[in-house]
């Protein structure tokens, strides 16, 4: 346990040393995201107040383009030089492995998306520092989400031919209802409403998709890397 | 003492049976040298072994730590040598990973660049530094595919004097070939694959050494 | 042997189907509320039903197959999937025409079709992707991996479009909330085995057609491997 721990740390950092050396997905992600906020303004030319009613829609659309980008290079990083071979050919047990792997894709869309919050708030006039904290955590889960799907999506596609084409096609029909309770609760805070009573239900949801998928990614992965 | 045993070990790919019941031992502190044409099921029983693969049908059992060396070098092109290698280090659970990665520099002759990106490294660096990450936590058991392909000269003596070294300290050795020639130095026991089936096990001896067509002629497939 | 029994299997849902069709047809006064529309509940309910319950199937054989890696388990969950998701397809459909008829519109994101919806895109990708695997064993592993996914997603959609905002943002029509009366039930009950019948045997065809599929590349692979 210990050692899957430390192992799933060396990974993580593995990951996240590689990717800042060559900013391959994250200058990717985030310029991708940053015109698609543009785009989104001549897509809904609303009103300053109007824009607060779809503001969560914006922003978790913009956060799942850059999260696909994100993700897709995941598992694809161990390809070149059979690096995955190596890893699974360790003590490293599966599940480490995927939790290194996955803490380095969210802490990376973490980044895109506190880059690009301040760009959807100056483009749309859009106060978000008010509920920030409440923002944090409803970013927090629903980027927890998105990135344990997509890291497993893939490992799951790590070998097939047309990789970057099928991830997507995986990824974003099984995180609707997580995009769903994202928006929600995103626009009811940018609105300036509580987040409590009924509210709430939106962060139940996020709690339990992340719930849900990290126990079936954690328990199902050694049946994907080792067939 | 056995190292590595296999028993009657099936690999199918879908319906396909890339292994049809292997039998193989392997004593501890032997160097073994699996033979065979292409598609006979060296790969996929070296798979196996370094718990790269589930057989289907059979049982494997493996008594010490892995080393393995596969097709790829397994090395991340944007990480230095040292990177590379106390990485390694970290998922072996070795005590202490950035001494143990300055020793593995050290036996391949890679001390002095040992910061350098991995991507900027020659063809034959790369190879030793492949070789360095293969033997870093020192295992008991050492699988090698096809470790002489496309090594140049000076990969293949570095490989040549630290697998000489691994069988002296008591290591084991597995490794598929094609050269048998460089093979034979090493190996104490050969073992012939066909179709998926070990169909010789036994010492190394003269003839192998001298005619390397001798193996498969007297165990090959008849005509 | 088999292929007679699954034809016949698929020929006798055909005829359940047929004297069913009469029943409700000709045997059924139309509804007091809906008229003459009403009737497409036997085939609308019934493909949902049928569908669940081959989704369900296709749950437990791809647990199966990660538990045993037997390939009779993958090609069961592949025939499953492939008739459960056309299943859905008729439900959209048939509640597609039924919604125009009696709200007038095609589609409206009521809580039910936008269930379905997500449903039938869900499994859409497991056909998706599935033939982009090349070799046999990763392709029945990753598919198994998929279809359990999906499945877990289900129920949190229904979850997520029961969300206060979501709802009020869509208003949906209510579906007829009353029991149905009793002599509906007969004909109800037809129609699941009609389209139980008519699914199973589409399923055993696929399951047919997908054990060959692996036999023939099997042999192919032999072939090369000489």
């Amino acid at each position: 346990m210990t050692h899957g721990f430390r192992t799933a740390y060396a990974i993580a950092r593995k990951d996240l040393r590689t990717e800042l050396r060559t900013k391959e997905s994250l200058n990717a992600a985030a310029s991708f995201a940053v015109v698609i906020l543009v785009l989104f303004s001549f897509a809904f030319p609303l009103e300053r107040d109007e824009f607060y009613a779809i503001s969560g829609g914006l922003l978790w659309l913009v956060y799942s383009f850059a999260g696909a980008l994100i993700v897709n290079r995941g598992f694809a990083r161990e390809l070149p030089n059979d690096c995955l071979d190596v890893l699974i050919a360790s003590r490293a047990p599966g599940w480490a492995i995927f939790l290194g792997k996955a803490v380095a894709a969210f802490l990376l869309l973490l980044i895109v998306e506190f880059i690009c919050l301040p760009v959807f708030g100056l483009f749309y006039n859009i106060r978000w520092t008010d509920s920030f904290g409440s923002l944090v955590l409803v970013i927090v889960l629903a980027t927890w989400g998105i990135t344990v799907v997509g890291t497993a999506f893939s490992a799951v596609t790590v070998n097939v031919r047309v990789r970057e084409l099928m991830l997507p096609v995986l990824l974003y029909p099984m995180i609707i209802p997580l995009l769903i309770g994202a928006m929600e609760a995103t626009t009811v805070l940018l609105s300036g409403e509580a987040m409590a009573g009924d509210n709430l239900y939106s962060l139940q949801l996020l709690v339990v998709f992340d719930v849900i998928y990290t126990a079936l990614a954690l328990y199902l992965i050694d049946y994907v890397l080792v067939v | 003492m056995l190292a590595v045993a296999a028993e009657r070990v099936w690999k199918y790919f879908g319906d396909y049976p890339a292994l049809r019941g292997a039998n193989l031992e392997v004593e501890a502190g032997s160097c073994m040298a699996l033979l065979g044409r292409n598609g006979a099921g060296k790969t996929t029983l070296l798979r196996i072994f370094a718990g790269l693969s589930n057989p289907t049908k059979g049982e494997v059992r493996i008594a010490g730590t892995v080393g393995y060396l596969g097709h790829g070098i397994g090395v991340y092109d944007d990480l230095s040598a040292f990177e590379n290698l106390t990485l390694f280090g970290q998922l072996q659970g070795v005590a202490d990973p950035a001494k143990a990665a300055d020793e593995a520099l050290e036996r391949v002759g890679l001390t002095r660049v040992k910061d350098g990106m991995a991507r900027e490294f020659s063809r034959g660096m790369r190879q030793r530094l492949a070789v360095a990450r293969a033997f870093l936590h020192l295992p008991d058991i050492l699988l090698l595919d096809e470790p002489f392909t496309s090594l140049d000269d000076k990969a293949i003596a570095v490989l040549q004097s630290l697998l000489e070294a691994a069988l002296a300290g008591g290591s084991t050795i597995i490794m598929s070939t094609h050269q048998i020639r460089e093979a034979m130095e090493l190996a104490t026991h050969v073992a012939m694959l066909e179709r998926g089936l070990v169909v010789h096990t036994g010492p190394q001896n003269p003839e192998m050494l001298a005619d390397p067509a001798w193996l498969y002629r007297t165990y090959g497939e008849k005509q | 042997m088999r292929e007679k029994a699954t034809y016949l299997l698929g020929a006798l849902g055909a005829l359940v189907m047929i004297s069913n069709l009469h029943t409700i047809f000709v045997g059924l006064p139309d509804d007091a509320l809906q008229g003459m529309i009403f009737r497409i509940i036997f085939i609308h309910v019934p493909a949902d039903l049928v569908a669940d319950l081959f989704f369900t199937i296709a749950l437990v054989t791809s647990v199966l197959f990660l538990a045993r890696k037997n390939f009779i388990y993958d090609s069961i969950t592949v025939a499953c999937i492939e008739v459960a998701t056309m299943l859905i397809l008729v439900n959209l459909v048939t509640g597609s025409i039924w919604g125009r008829n009696q709200w007038g519109v095609w589609w409206t994101w009521d809580l039910r079709l936008t269930t379905q919806l997500m449903k039938f895109v869900l499994y859409m990708s497991y056909l998706v992707v599935r033939p982009a695997i090349a070799e046999p064993t990763q392709k029945a592993t990753m598919s198994a991996i998929i279809a359990i996914f999906a499945y877990a997603d289900v129920p949190l959609v229904w979850m997520a479009i029961r969300l206060p905002n979501v709802r009020t943002n869509h208003p949906s029509p209510v579906m007829g909330n009353g029991k149905m009366a009793a002599v509906y039930n007969a004909p109800f009950g037809m129609g699941m085995l009609a389209l139980l019948l008519i699914g199973s045997a589409l399923v055993l065809l696929r399951l047919h057609q997908e054990t060959s599929q692996r036999e023939i590349d099997s042999l192919r692979r032999e072939l090369h491997a000489a």
